[in-house]
């Protein structure tokens, strides 16, 4: 497993979240995920502008074998979209923390950091799930 | 490829490996409340002996008459090889060729259709089929919503020249999904477009313009087309696949082209059948593909090299997506589009030409010849393709009743649809100089003894 971005914060969905400075949040999908899904093909992304609930579809990623569902980690509103995976959604598969990033997002509420994981204790999580 | 059933050791065997002790165990979870036994008015199971019979006296019945109704099904000449070739065991079955390994045939067929139906309508993409016609108007609704995210209204707009038939199964399909269906306003001259009072600021999510249209009528698909992207929709075609030879492709309709185009593949080698089964083919624009419902087949090479065939566009299909499937369609119409495909193939592009002026030809010969009988006019006026509305001077369901009294089906009674008394006839290439004869001569009679 490669390294994990010590800035960002995970969830249990395979998500990364990183906290920009104008209060933003960028979300993406971690290596492993990109990983378990394959090669992508295309990227459904959300509208700039549409409000999304926590748990709510952000994104739908379909790779060779399946499409599914991304979840939004938090609420809030879509400020910006990657519109470059649009004509090459294998960024995510090349670098998930970077160039790959879904969505930015402005939080309508707190963040609750408590629900979320650091990346040692996304690294256990991985571990379990390796087992 | 052959479908072999598992044998009563297969079955034994998968069962023990997951633990159940009969198939009807994997069934337990549905409530025994929700489990019926037996349907009503469904007959009971007959032997082979008792449906052939069956059939043969319903097929009887159909008689042979002299058929000139058209109104979305069309009869059309089937050389004898189409079907000899489609039901050979390599392709009798509309089986889903999920594997490619064993499905390479049928891949390729569908394959070669899906470049023919592109290469009609002038389109970048085309599925694999749907169900029909009517219900690939539903479909392509839905995938406009999908493709048109910015507009929220569900609004589709029709010109007056849709198959009302396909309105209604649309609305049915697509009506519980929030979207609506609305006619744009009607010249009673022309039975198209009103352009002068086309509506302002209603929002569609897509414009739907059938041409031919349902009475025959050519539109100015062109200047629709433009003011459909105006307005900021998605243009869908409804096309007939025969006029395609010799009528502009939706793909260079006005400025852009269409975005989606669809229609009933039925004219294409496949038999009338009293209605079905018959196939929907849909084609778009490359930059809609993903939200098309259905599989595509693309051509690819493997390890070797060597050139292969393989479904490449199925990961938004409910086997893989479920609830989020583009659509829940899924069937194609496999044994209707290998037909197709090889009604295509023999005919070729000058075949097809052919059977579209014969069959402009004739209806052109059988109109001229019906005004000639006095009560008997043109609905509309401008060019029409192989069907014609024509107004009569009294009702028109008494007159069909006579014709088919002389074996004749003389047309589709208009009436219910235009308020007036009006008939829709239809001459294809399978109708003879003496055919059109008979039949103008016919009408004559019966108008004449109505006289009386």
């Amino acid at each position: 497993m490669s390294d994990l971005p010590g800035d960002l914060l995970y969830t249990e969905e395979h998500e990364w979240l990183r906290r920009e400075d104008d209060a933003s949040v960028t979300i993406g999908i971690t290596d492993h995920a990109q990983e378990a899904i394959g090669d992508l093909v295309y990227v459904e992304l959300p509208e700039v502008g549409s409000d999304i609930d926590a748990a709510g579809e952000m994104a739908v990623v379909e790779s060779v074998k399946a499409a599914s569902d991304v979840y939004a980690p938090i609420s809030g509103n879509i400020v910006a979209v990657n519109e470059a995976l649009a004509d090459d959604p294998e960024k995510i598969n090349s670098d998930a923390y970077g160039d790959g990033w879904i969505v930015r997002m402005q939080p309508s509420e707190t963040i609750d950091e408590g629900s979320m994981m650091t990346p040692d204790a996304y690294q256990e999580f991985l571990d379990t799930l390796d087992h | 490829m052959p479908f072999i059933p598992h044998t009563e050791k297969d079955t034994r065997e998968m069962l023990a490996a997951i633990g159940a002790e009969s198939i009807a165990d994997l069934f337990d979870e549905i409530p025994p409340e929700l489990m019926i036994d037996h349907l009503e008015h469904v007959p009971e199971a007959m032997s082979e002996m008792e449906i052939s019979r069956l059939m043969r006296h319903r097929a009887r019945m159909d008689g042979s008459p002299l058929c000139f109704i058209g109104a979305g099904a069309y009869e059309h000449h089937i050389p004898t090889a189409v079907w000899d070739i489609a039901t050979r065991g390599e392709f009798y079955s509309a089986y889903t060729p999920y594997q490619a390994e064993a499905s390479q045939g049928t891949l390729q067929v569908i394959y070669e259709y899906q470049t023919m139906i592109t290469e009609l309508t002038g389109l970048d993409v085309s599925n694999a089929s749907l169900y029909d016609g009517a219900s690939a108007l539903a479909e392509a609704s839905l995938m406009a919503v999908r493709a048109n995210r910015r507009v929220k209204t569900g609004r589709i707009l029709l010109a007056p020249g849709v198959n009302p038939v396909y309105e209604q199964v649309a609305a049915a399909i697509a009506g519980a999904q929030g979207l609506t269906f609305e006619r744009l306003p009607q010249d009673p001259a022309s039975g198209n477009v009103d352009f002068d009072q086309l509506p302002q600021g209603r929002e569609p999510v897509a414009v739907v313009v059938q041409q031919p249209s349902f009475a025959g009528t050519l539109d100015d698909t062109d200047r629709l087309t433009d003011w459909a992207h105006a307005q900021g929709a998605v243009l869908i075609g409804v096309v007939n696949p025969t006029s395609l030879a010799i009528l502009l492709p939706p793909g260079q309709w006005g400025k852009d082209g269409a975005d989606i185009a669809i229609g009933e593949g039925q004219p294409l080698g496949v038999p009338m059948s009293s209605g079905g089964p018959y196939f929907g083919f849909m084609t778009c624009k490359q930059k809609h593909v993903r939200q098309m419902p259905g599989r595509i087949v693309g051509r690819t090479t493997d390890l070797d090299d060597n050139p292969g065939f393989a479904l490449t566009l199925q990961a938004r299909e409910q086997h893989i997506r479920r609830s989020k499937a583009t659509s829940n369609i899924c069937t194609n119409q496999g044994l209707m589009v290998t037909a197709a495909t090889i009604y295509m193939s023999l005919l070729g592009y000058d075949g097809l030409v052919n059977i579209a002026n014969t069959s402009h030809g004739n209806t052109t010969s059988l109109a001229d010849g019906l005004c000639d009988i006095d009560g008997i006019s043109r609905l509309y006026d401008g060019p029409f393709f192989h069907e014609v509305a024509l107004k009569l001077d009294r009702p028109v369901a008494a007159l069909l009743a006579a014709l088919a009294e002389r074996d004749i089906l003389g047309g589709f009674d208009l009436t219910p649809i235009v308020g007036l008394d009006a008939l829709l006839v239809c001459a294809t290439e399978t109708k003879t100089e003496a055919d059109i004869n008979a039949y103008i001569a016919a009408f004559a009679d019966v108008m004449s003894a109505d006289n009386a």
